[in-house]
C-alpha cells in the first residue's frame, strides 16, 4: 500500500477558548482531487496552516507524503506546494526574480527550465520580467500558484485560489491544475465556489467548527444527501401545495422533492388527477450547495 | 459542469518526487542573497543617504569644534569623531536592515514565502544577521571613504576595527530581528528605534570622549553596550580608547551571545511567526 499524500490524526488547536480544530482525522491519497469545504471559521485555513507547519497544533499529527511536519520538517514541506488565500506578494522583485527565489528556498539552484514551464503554463511568459507590482490582480493570483509549484511538489494545496478572479481566469486555472493532477500531483482544494469543488473534487471532507462533519466521494455525498427536486407551476397551485409541494419564494413555483426519477411519473399522474392544471415544469438535479446546507444543518 | 472523470477514485498515478535539494546551504544562501539583493535595489535609499547624513554630522561638527578640541592628547576632533561616525552607521543601519525586512514582510503577508519552505530557524537568523551586517559594513565602508578626504586617519590594530565594526552590526541586526517580529505596526518598530536604539547610540562618545563628562556620566556610559561597541572601534583606529579594548571586547562578545541566544529562541518557538 502506498503512502498517503496527506496523513491527519487527532489534531487540535485552540485559540484561547476557540476551539478552532477539535480532533480531525483525515487521510488523503496520492493522486486525489481532495475538496475541504466548510462555512467561514470552520477551520479549513487552520488545518492547511498545520500541515504547512504555520500553524502548530496543540494535539495530533500531521504527515506529507509520510513526513512528520514537526520531526521532519524538512522532507514534509519539500513535498507540500500551498498557494496561500491572501492575495500577497513581495514588491521588490520581477516575477522571474523571485520564482528563482522561491526555488532557491528549497535548495533548487538551477530552474530556469521548470520556471518557463510553469510561467508557460500560467500564461505569464510575457511578463516574467515585470515587477510585482505592476501587475494586474489576477496575475498576481497566478504567480501566487507559480511560487507554489517551483520545487514541483508532489501534493498542491490551494487556499481558496479563485476567490475574486474572473471567470476566464478561473477556467484557465482549473485546466492547469486538473493537468497538474493527470500528471500525479495530490491535489487539495479548499474553495466557496461549491460548483468548482463538485467539478473537479473526486473526495470531499466538510468541515463545521473544527471537526469533519462529512467525509466521502463526491458521488456518495450526493446520493446521500440530496434530493432531485421537481418543480412546478400549477393553474391551481394549492392543489400542489395540498399534495406536499412547497411554495418557493418567487415565481409562484411549487418544489418537489424526490429520491429517484421513477417517483416523477406518480407525482404527475397524482397532480393530474387533482386537476391542478400543469403551466411550467422544471427538473432539478442534486447539487453540491444543497448537500452542503443540508449537511450544515443537521451538524 | 461536472466531469464525470474527476468523479472516480484515482487510478495509480505516476509518483512525483520533488525536485531533489542541490546543496543543503542553497536555501540559507538563497535568503541571504534575497535580504541583500533587497536592500540592494534600493541602495540610493539604504546606503546612499545613511553616508550623506554622516557626512553632515562630519562637515558641520568638524567645523565648530576642530580648533577647539583634541582628545586622546594629540588626535584632533575630526579625526576622533570620523570612526564614531563610521561605527554609528554601521549601527543604525544594520538594526534598519533587518527590523525594516521583517516588519514589511509580516504587514504585507510575504513572510509566508520565507515560512513555508523547509528553511530552519538558525537559518533564518544566520541570513538576516548577515544581511544586516553586511548593509551596517557598507554605509560604514562608504563613510569612512567620503571622509578621508577631510582627515588624515590612522589605522593602528585593523584587525579590532574589523572584529568590532561585526560584532556590532551583528548585534544590531539581532535586535532588528527582535524588534522587526515583536512589532506588529510601523509605529512600534519606529518607537524602539528612536526610544531605545538613537538614545544609546547618541549617548554612546560618538561625538565626545567620555572623559569629558562628569563622572557620574562617565559611569553611567560603562551601561551602554553601545559605547563599548564605539570605544573599542575606535582603539582599533588609534591605539587608544576610552576604556580598556579587552573589557570592551568583553561586553561586545556578551551582548552578541545574549542577543543570539534570545533571538534564536523567539525563532525557535516561533514567536509570533507560527503560531
Amino acid at each position: 500500500m502506498s503512502t498517503a499524500a496527506i496523513r491527519i490524526q487527532a489534531v487540535t488547536k485552540s485559540y484561547g477558548a476557540l476551539k478552532a480544530l477539535g480532533g480531525v482525522d483525515l487521510e488523503i491519497a496520492q493522486g486525489e482531487f481532495f475538496g475541504l469545504l466548510g462555512p467561514n471559521g470552520a477551520g479549513k485555513t487552520t488545518l492547511i496552516s498545520s500541515l504547512a507547519g504555520i500553524v502548530r497544533p496543540d494535539g495530533g499529527s500531521l504527515e506529507v507524503m509520510g513526513h512528520n511536519v514537526v520531526s521532519d520538517y524538512r522532507n514534509a514541506r519539500r513535498n507540500l506546494g500551498v498557494v496561500p488565500q491572501e492575495l500577497v506578494f513581495d514588491p521588490f522583485f520581477s516575477v522571474r526574480e523571485l520564482l528563482r527565489i522561491q526555488s532557491g528556498y528549497f535548495g533548487i539552484r538551477s530552474n530556469d527550465d521548470w520556471i518557463d514551464e510553469i510561467l508557460a503554463s500560467l500564461d505569464l511568459t510575457g511578463k516574467a520580467n515585470a515587477n510585482m507590482r505592476a501587475l494586474s490582480g489576477g496575475m498576481k493570483r497566478r504567480v501566487l500558484v507559480a511560487q507554489a509549484l517551483v520545487h514541483r511538489p508532489p501534493v498542491i494545496v490551494l487556499d481558496e485560489p479563485t476567490a475574486g478572479v474572473d471567470v476566464e481566469l478561473r477556467q484557465g486555472l482549473w485546466h492547469f491544475i486538473r493537468k497538474l493532477n493527470r500528471d500525479g500531483h495530490t491535489i487539495v482544494l479548499t474553495t466557496h465556489y461549491l460548483e468548482e469543488a463538485e467539478a473537479l473534487c473526486g473526495r470531499i471532507a466538510m468541515l463545521k467548527s473544527g471537526r469533519i462533519v462529512a467525509l466521502d466521494t463526491t458521488e456518495n455525498l450526493l446520493r446521500r444527501f440530496a434530493t432531485h427536486s421537481l418543480r412546478v407551476r400549477l393553474q391551481q397551485p394549492e392543489v400542489g401545495l395540498a399534495l406536499g409541494g412547497a411554495a418557493a419564494e418567487e415565481g409562484g413555483w411549487i418544489e418537489f422533492g424526490f429520491d429517484s426519477y421513477q417517483d416523477v411519473e406518480s407525482l404527475l399522474a397524482r397532480l393530474r388527477e387533482a386537476n391542478a392544471g400543469l403551466v411550467e415544469m422544471q427538473l432539478g438535479a442534486p447539487d453540491l450547495e444543497r448537500v452542503f446546507v443540508e449537511v450544515m444543518n443537521r451538524a | 459542469m461536472r466531469d464525470p472523470q474527476s468523479h472516480v477514485m484515482p487510478a495509480p498515478a505516476p509518483r512525483i518526487e520533488p525536485m531533489p535539494v542541490d546543496s543543503p546551504l542553497t536555501g540559507f544562501r538563497t535568503l541571504l542573497y534575497k535580504e541583500v539583493l533587497r536592500f540592494w535595489k534600493v541602495s540610493f535609499q539604504t546606503v546612499a543617504a545613511p553616508v550623506l547624513n554622516a557626512v553632515l554630522y562630519l562637515v558641520i561638527f568638524a567645523h565648530v569644534l576642530d580648533r577647539h578640541v583634541t582628545v586622546y592628547g594629540d588626535v584632533s576632533y575630526t579625526a576622533f569623531l570620523v570612526p564614531g561616525l563610521v561605527m554609528m552607521s554601521v549601527l543604525q543601519n544594520a538594526f534598519a536592515n533587518s527590523s525594516s525586512s521583517l516588519i514589511q514582510s509580516k504587514i504585507t503577508g510575504n513572510i509566508i514565502f520565507v515560512l513555508l519552505p523547509p528553511l530552519s530557524y538558525r537559518e533564518f537568523y544566520a541570513a538576516y544577521v548577515i544581511a544586516s551586517t553586511l548593509r551596517g559594513l557598507f554605509v560604514g565602508a562608504g563613510v569612512l571613504l567620503v571622509s578621508l578626504p577631510f582627515v588624515d586617519l590612522p589605522i593602528a590594530n585593523p584587525l579590532w576595527v574589523l572584529v568590532f565594526a561585526l560584532m556590532g552590526g551583528a548585534i544590531l541586526g539581532s535586535f532588528g530581528v527582535i524588534a522587526g517580529i515583536w512589532a506588529e505596526k510601523f509605529d512600534q518598530l519606529a518607537a524602539f528605534q528612536n526610544f531605545f536604539i538613537m538614545p544609546l547610540t547618541m549617548l554612546s562618545g560618538v561625538f565626545y570622549s567620555i572623559h569629558s563628562l562628569p563622572q557620574i556620566w562617565q559611569n553611567v556610559s560603562h551601561f551602554n553596550p553601545f559605547f563599548f561597541m564605539i570605544d573599542g572601534f575606535r582603539y582599533g583606529f588609534f591605539g587608544q580608547s576610552d576604556t580598556s579594548p579587552w573589557l570592551s571586547l568583553g561586553v561586545v562578545v556578551t551582548c552578541f551571545v545574549v542577543l543570539a541566544v534570545l533571538t534564536l529562541t523567539m525563532l525557535g518557538r516561533g514567536y509570533k511567526l507560527r503560531s
